[in-house]
């Protein structure tokens, strides 16, 4: 079997009932796919497979041989973040980080295919991803943003710049 | 030991290799039965992946809507036009990522779950008086999915049809829930001959016609009563049996509003 990870063609020796989640994580030490509940119910093992975002837990890998699949290291770098990376920096929006490339991914997606601004549409969107540190308002306003086409200023976080103006007040 | 996996690269190889379907373990998503195997709930001898099956697709025929075992439940969301309910129904399952990975087929394979119910279309197929196609000991058969659920043991589903109904409705009790299970649905059709037709998903074992509250679905608060005269109703982790017998009433008098309404 083969995948494409993350644009590079990758032979795979795992056997074919093997999820796609142990195969990133086991054979091939990607570790970003968390393995959470393992049944499918909270969306930390989701990857991108061509393009769409899936449960890697869920998934035999003998299902998806021949496919594309990306993790959050393929959306951007540390140097250079996808615009999701850069909104939920700048938002704050991940906390223990455990659901956290699993939203992106899913955030990443519902952008791609042309996703309002609208809360409610992302909240459905992202209705399959469970963040057990309820930061859901960040990680939202961080969507809402990236959908309506806003740009970064990493080096002003949004809290920082909240302060700022809290000081501006006083 | 580890299984013996197959992956089929046509219908006719699918077919052939599921046979009669003894000691075979089918997998369509993998949304059910990937976790089980994970868990060591299952440990299969012999298992046929149907990802490469090519059983796939909708077909749109007149007024005959054709739908492959392995389309993706997401896939319904596209027939809003030709049936209402079924779109509405699909839209209510689960979340996006496992719409898109959970088959049709699948969906009307599954036993019941041990924490929630499982099947949500079963009750809009029903209703939609669906007829499913499917191999196995015997060879191929098409028949009802009231009787398709009865006894589908052993069977491998090829595909559903469906008549485009002239209305249709669905309700579902709004239950917040981390996991996106449905706890109880109903779903209403208005046939193009007239004929009312009533089923839910959510009560003990598979779906169910509701076939007393069909009989007097003209008087809808008199159809709400009967609701429970031909079902059982079951305690899981998302409600009791109580609970699910007061709403059924309410869902199938909502449906048949909406039917009203439409028409």
């Amino acid at each position: 079997m083969n995948l494409t990870v993350n644009g590079v063609d990758t032979a795979i020796d795992s056997g074919p009932l093997t999820s796609l989640l142990d195969v990133l994580r086991e054979e091939l030490g990607i570790t970003s796919p968390k393995a959470g509940c393992e049944q499918g119910g909270c969306g930390a093992c989701t990857v991108l497979i061509d393009g769409e975002p899936r449960r890697s837990c869920l998934t035999p890998v003998a299902s998806v041989d021949g496919a594309a699949i990306t993790t959050v290291e393929g959306l951007g770098s540390p140097e250079h973040m996808s615009p999701v990376q850069q909104a939920f920096t700048h938002h704050y929006a991940a906390q223990c980080g455990f659901c956290t490339s699993g939203m992106m991914l899913a955030a990443h997606a519902y952008v791609d295919r042309g996703g309002s601004d609208d809360p409610e549409a992302i909240q459905e969107a992202l209705g399959g991803h469970v963040c057990r540190c309820t930061g859901y308002v960040k990680i939202i306003d961080a969507v809402v943003a990236v959908a309506r086409g806003d740009s970064f200023d990493l080096s002003v976080t949004a809290a920082g710049a909240a302060m700022t103006n809290l000081g501006g007040v006083a | 030991m580890a299984p013996d996996v197959l992956v089929p690269s046509s219908p006719a190889d699918a077919v052939s290799l599921f046979g009669d379907g003894a000691a075979t373990t089918v997998i369509g998503g993998g949304t059910v039965v990937v976790p089980e195997l994970t868990y060591g709930c299952l440990s299969p001898d012999r298992v046929l992946l149907l990802s490469h099956a090519g059983l796939d697709g909708i077909t749109v025929d007149g007024d005959t809507i054709t739908i492959g075992a392995t389309t993706p439940i997401s896939d319904l969301l596209g027939l809003a036009e030709e049936a209402q309910a079924l779109a509405a129904c699909a839209r209510n399952l689960a979340d996006y990522e496992i719409r898109g990975q959970a088959t049709v087929g699948g969906n009307l394979c599954v036993g019941q779950g041990p924490e929630a119910p499982r099947g949500d279309l079963q009750g809009a197929l029903l209703a939609l008086d669906a007829h499913v196609r499917s191999a196995g000991s015997g060879g191929e058969r098409t028949e009802p999915i009231e009787e398709f659920l009865a006894h589908r043991q052993g069977r491998l589903i090829l595909d559903v049809t469906f008549q485009r109904p002239a209305a249709s409705a669905f309700s579902a009790l709004e239950y917040p829930h981390t996991h996106e299970y449905t706890v109880l649905a109903v779903t209403g059709v208005r046939a193009a001959d007239g004929t009312i037709r009533l089923a839910a998903t959510g009560l003990a074992g598979p779906g169910a016609r509701l076939r007393s509250a069909e009989a007097v679905a003209s008087d809808i608060e008199a159809a709400g009563s009967a609701a429970t005269d031909d079902v059982s109703f079951a305690d899981d982790a998302l409600a009791s049996a109580w609970y699910r017998e007061q709403t059924l009433p309410v869902l199938v008098r909502r449906v048949l509003t909406q039917l009203e309404e439409s028409a």
